[in-house]
């Protein structure tokens, strides 16, 4: 008799996600987003570093309606890890660990994150 | 390994809807996760219809009603439907608790049943714990002495003993570790939150006298600090312990260890 492998049960396709997890997921995501768009900022001081026309062809770039889409979302993935990094600074100190503390601390983590991100763009972008 | 994706031979098909009962209005549809080892199929979803008039108000209940009166093939495990024996634990409608303390007024609409998440499935909703046993093990979960033993028990002051409270009560259910996707990924060498719990448990027993030892044993890349503060793991407990803050407690010791 051959014995086959047992199957594995379903996991992320039936769990039920819960703010904690979310937030977690996102903080991996925007952390390797982070890595990825510290490049754009790299190229930027390069750019400026050289002058003339390759600075002004970089800032058309970003200044077009999809480079200010993308450099919003690095805002705010920038504010979304930073603020993440508080959370979990707190909870490696042992403490919101309660029922409802700590879905309030990951709630947190977005609000702080969204609000930080368009106070951002309101005074150095859209007003500025 | 992170992969998102189940295995070919464990995604599961479309399966069989059971014939509603009659004569009665009180109908509450199931949905459950089959899988039979003997057929060479791929596990299945069958639907059922339980008559809720004829049946006590726990997703326990319903599961054994479906037993007796539909299908006795339905495979689960049970044994003392209160709570304490930690045998029925499944995921159930996304979150994994005890059948038999999870009652089915606190859901509306289908009810969906699966087994532990991630685990290699015996049958139904039966996971094979093996593992998870293993890792209960593997923390040496008993008093460990140097000091010669006394003539009479080995004592414990009242405030000593209250630091067990809050873990002591593990009924080992496995609910936490499974839902954690930490250990989904790395189950083979992430301890996972119930282990954990329970070394945390022995490493502030005034009694035990190795807690450098123990720590040293958890001074690990994967076994302790694959804990990223997911939280699943403290939201499910269904004896409403909190594994997530024994992890911090114990990596706190780590500092203080390296530190000293």
């Amino acid at each position: 008799m051959t014995t086959r492998p047992r199957p594995t049960s379903p996991h992320l396709s039936v769990y039920r996600f819960t703010i904690t997890m979310t937030t977690s997921i996102v903080h991996r995501v925007t952390g390797g987003a982070l890595y990825v768009s510290s490049a754009l900022l790299a190229l930027w001081l390069a750019a400026a570093a050289i002058g003339g026309s390759v600075f002004d062809g970089v800032n058309a770039l970003y200044g077009s309606w999809f480079g200010m889409l993308v450099l919003f979302g690095y805002t705010w993935a920038l504010f979304q890890h930073l603020f993440g990094g508080i959370r979990h600074f707190i909870w490696d100190s042992g403490n919101g660990f309660e029922p409802g503390k700590r879905e309030a601390i990951a709630w947190g983590n977005w609000a702080a994150s969204a609000a930080l991100t368009l106070l951002v763009w309101i005074v150095f972008v859209w007003i500025g | 390994m992170v992969e998102l994706r189940l295995p070919k031979n464990s995604r599961p098909t479309a399966g069989k809807t059971w014939p509603k009962p009659k004569d009665t209005s009180k109908l509450r549809e199931f949905q459950i996760y089959r899988y039979d080892p003997d057929s060479g199929d791929n596990p299945r979803i069958d639907t059922y219809f339980v008559d809720t008039g004829d049946c006590g108000p726990m997703i326990l209940d319903a599961l054994l009603w479906i037993k007796n009166k539909v299908d006795p093939t339905l495979t689960l495990r049970r044994s003392c439907r209160e709570g304490i024996c930690g045998s029925c634990s499944m995921n159930i409608n996304g979150l994994n608790t005890l059948a038999c303390t999870h009652g089915m007024d606190e859901s509306t609409g289908t009810i969906k049943v699966y087994p532990l998440p991630h685990m290699p499935v015996v049958k139904d909703l039966v996971p094979d714990l093996t593992n998870f046993y293993a890792q209960h093990r593997a923390i040496e979960p008993w008093l460990k002495t140097t000091s010669p033993t006394p003539d009479t028990e080995w004592k414990q002051s009242i405030e000593d003993r209250a630091k067990l409270d809050g873990l002591y009560e593990c009924i080992l259910c496995a609910c936490c570790s499974t839902s954690c996707p930490s250990y989904w990924w790395n189950g083979e060498k992430y301890l996972g939150p119930a282990a954990l719990l329970q070394a945390y448990r022995w490493l502030i027993d005034s009694r035990d006298e190795t807690q450098d030892e123990r720590l040293g044993d958890l001074e690990d890349p994967f076994k302790l600090y694959r804990c990223h503060t997911i939280m699943n793991c403290a939201k499910v407990c269904p004896k409403g312990l909190n594994p997530a803050k024994a992890i911090a407690e114990i990596k706190k010791m780590m500092v203080e260890r390296r530190a000293a």
